[in-house]
């Protein structure tokens, strides 16, 4: 094994000063929108007492998961050996704290009241499975720091695998609690299924990989390194394992509630009639987010998977993710508490109709800055410490090359 | 023991001779009665038990279809009344009508939060801001609430509303505000007092007479015989809640 | 001679701030004299500690229905309302409201009026 060099990325490099000062550009807008939602409530936004969790929360949900997910790459390195993904844990570490810290700044922003942070650090239900992911969610970057201090402090090295392993551990934890906030919900016909659990952990896989590859690359390319068709083929192919299971798990969960009458509603409400919801269920989730990237990712015929390929195929699964965690807050709230099996049901306080939800733009707003958070901790991170291997070239890092 | 007990200080000095004797023995009869005084001007310091489980009885047979009488009763005693947007708005209770699919058979029923004994929104809080109060009534501490609305996600009823603006003029025995979750709170300031729930009261004077208010735990109190002797259903009662409300007629 | 010009420095310096707030032009908050003496504890002790008897008493109300008289915020209310023109009591928009005599002067923000009325009856801010 070759000796493998780190160097911080270049101010020279046009791209990514760039693109931080668009980042800080989104994230200021993001700011903005919180404060604009804090200041004059909830009232401004297209959430209401039938949608309680809207944009944000998708926006948020995203990026834990993915967060859960780009630290895979280093578990794949340290945890279960795979030589070629070593040279990229540290950035590995570094995205899923950059990505889950975006995450949580989405979502401690869109609380009611966001002032009350400290009386959400120091004052625990331990019933609460909310409670329970804020102390995961703290430890991962606990953990991750941790990891990261074994790789890069000489030192430290020989801990590396066990701090790897602590940290896998502790990120498939992480990824069930999140899954489980809406699994345990058994008032609600959308959730309360054990497969939240595992899906949401194939989720994770399958969007942490799409976002590490697109910001990979995309440093890569800005600050003028080689990166080998090597390991993007390997990415892609494992981007295409990745999908694949997810397909799996919803074809699951789908079929397992269509076979159960009590579920029929939910389910025609997402699949077949539930206006928005279903678009976004069979043409954002299943044909963006999985059908096409399947091609894409699994060409007919022998060939390597060059980077436009798995580019677009990473972009579509971000956007198909999106669509998928949006089908899964925001359908399975517009979906009506079913208390009166049998009844039609009607009030005044939308009881018994599916609620149409329309996402406001601070809400979009602070989303999008959340994700600009994450990626001016990662800009922020490259430019300062050695997080970036300075060749991913395959002489560099195929094992097997010549 | 609360800020309000005044314990006197224990008198340290050293035993000289017989004064010395003497100052202590009256220090020490003084601490020991001084609890006792205490306990007995704070008497009413004891808070609530769970020897009572406060809970309701709605009989949806005297219920009318046109009547919101609850609703109004409940609206004007805890301030929630509407800013004009339904969406949005607060409704801590409120009429239901179920049609029959098959039969076009309707009738109406108010639904409010049903004070579970195991309360999913309880389980849920992250913070423990949605308590069971010792006497089964279920609330929200909005001193420490943050707002998350995990608990409006956890509900099967929908009993709980998020405050989405500014409120004003509100009821000092009803304190809310924006950015914190509420729902019914069994009138617990009036419960405190001995008194019913505003709904109880609208409805007995009113409306049909269709809401009974009482001690679940007491098998003498009236609410108590009538289940014993007529029964009632709990909605969604698969869940395995145990709500504080039952229905007859459901 | 420098020892000497120190020490009398340090003693003019210790005079003029043991003269007293007043004597600096500092303003001091005017604050509204209360319906009764020390009806709760006595006013230095109030002045320093009120934020944790407040702390303490709203725990005991909501989770254990504790609600004696003499604590209640209520009564706090009635027992230091300012009364406007009109002859209602002033709510925390006005700055001659009880409380923010002396928040705004230490620029302490006051969360309870979020949600509580901040005079004893239902009015509007």
């Amino acid at each position: 094994m070759k000796t493998l060099r780190y160097r911080p990325v270049s101010f020279d490099s046009k791209p990514l000063v760039g693109a931080f000062f668009i980042a800080a550009l989104l994230a200021l807008i993001g700011l903005g929108a919180a404060y604009y939602m804090e200041h004059h409530g909830h009232v401004v936004t297209g959430m209401d007492n039938s949608v309680v969790w809207g944009m944000p929360h998708v926006f948020a949900v995203f990026l834990i998961v993915a967060a859960s997910g780009a630290l895979n790459v280093a578990s794949m390195g340290s945890v279960f050996g795979r030589v070629a993904y070593k040279p990229l844990a540290r950035l590995s570490g570094l995205m899923a704290m950059a990505l889950l810290m975006g995450g949580l700044s989405v979502l401690v922003l869109d609380l009611g009241r966001p002032d009350r942070l400290i009386v959400a650090m120091t004052s625990y239900n331990f019933k609460s499975i909310f409670a329970w992911n804020i102390f995961l969610y703290t430890g991962l970057l606990a953990v991750t720091a941790v990891y990261l201090w074994t790789m890069m402090e000489r030192r430290m090295n020989g801990y590396t695998k066990a701090a790897g392993m602590a940290a896998f551990l502790w990120r498939l934890a992480l990824t069930t609690g999140t899954g489980l906030i809406f699994g345990f919900l058994m008032a609600r016909q959308a959730y309360d299924a054990a497969v939240m659990a595992p899906m949401f952990i194939a989720m994770s896989f399958s969007f942490g990989l799409a976002v590490f590859f697109l910001v990979t690359l995309g440093l890569y390319q800005g600050d003028g390194r080689p990166m080998g068709d090597y390991i993007v083929n390997r990415m892609g192919k494992l981007l295409g394992l990745f999908v694949a299971a997810v397909l799996y798990f919803t074809f699951i969960q789908h079929a397992t509630n269509l076979y159960a009458p009590e579920h029929h509603g939910v389910e025609r409400f997402i699949l077949v009639d539930g206006g928005g919801i279903t678009l976004l269920f069979w043409i954002g989730q299943v044909l963006i987010g999985g059908i096409i990237p399947l091609v894409l990712l699994f060409p007919l015929g022998s060939g390597k998977l060059g980077r436009g390929r798995v580019s677009l195929a990473s972009l579509l699964v971000i956007l198909g993710g999106l669509a998928q965690v949006y089908v899964i807050i925001i359908g399975g709230q517009s979906y009506p508490l079913v208390m009166f099996p049998g009844w039609d049901v009607s009030s005044s306080f939308s009881d018994g109709v599916a609620t149409h939800y329309a996402a406001s733009l601070p809400e979009i707003g602070l989303g999008i800055g959340g994700m600009a958070i994450a990626g001016l901790i990662v800009l922020a991170g490259t430019k300062v410490l050695d997080f970036l291997p300075v060749s991913l070239a395959d002489e560099e890092v195929d094992p097997h090359h010549a | 023991m609360s800020l309000f007990d005044k314990v006197p200080a224990c008198d340290s000095a050293p035993v000289e001779g017989r004064r010395g004797f003497l100052k202590g023995l009256v220090a020490a009869g003084a601490l020991a009665i001084a609890p006792g005084v205490t306990l007995y001007k704070f008497a009413e310091a004891a808070g609530v038990s769970s020897a009572v489980r406060w809970g309701m009885l709605i009989d949806i047979n005297k219920c009318e279809d046109g009547c919101s009488a609850c609703v109004t009763a409940c609206a004007e005693e805890n301030g929630w009344r509407g800013h004009g947007n339904p969406r949005t708005d607060a409704q801590w209770i409120r009429k239901v009508t179920l049609t029959d699919k098959q039969t076009g058979f309707k009738k109406s029923l108010p639904v409010m939060c049903q004070h579970c004994a195991e309360p999913p929104c309880v389980y849920v809080c992250p913070t423990g801001a949605s308590f069971k109060r010792a006497d089964g009534i279920v609330l929200v501490d909005k001193h420490i609430c943050i707002g998350c609305r995990y608990c409006m996600m956890a509900c099967p009823y929908k009993a709980r509303s998020f405050v989405h603006e500014d409120v004003d003029g509100q009821k000092p025995h009803a304190p809310r505000g924006k950015g914190t979750v509420e729902s019914c709170t069994l009138c617990v300031h009036r419960v405190d007092e001995g008194r019913q729930p505003a709904c109880v009261e609208a409805c007995a004077k009113d409306g049909g007479h269709a809401f009974m208010f009482g001690d679940l735990n007491d098998p003498s109190s009236d609410i108590s015989k009538q289940l014993a002797q007529y029964g009632a259903t709990a909605i969604r009662g698969d869940l395995g809640v145990d709500p504080g409300v039952r229905y007859r007629g459901l | 001679m420098k020892r000497f010009a120190a020490i009398v420095i340090v003693l003019l310096t210790v005079a003029a701030g043991s003269a007293g707030a007043a004597d600096w032009g500092v303003p001091f908050p005017s604050v509204p004299k209360a319906a009764a003496e020390n009806c709760v504890r006595d006013t230095q002790f109030m002045r320093a500690n009120h934020m944790e008897l407040l702390l303490h008493q709203r725990d005991d109300t909501v989770h254990q229905g504790v609600r004696p008289k003499q604590t209640a915020l209520t009564e706090c209310l009635t027992c230091h309302a300012v009364k406007g023109g009109d002859g209602k009591p002033l709510t925390v928009k006005d700055p001659k409201h009880f409380c923010r005599a002396c928040h705004d002067y230490a620029a302490v923000t006051i969360d309870c009026f979020s949600c509580h009325n901040s005079a004893p009856e239902a009015v509007n801010k």
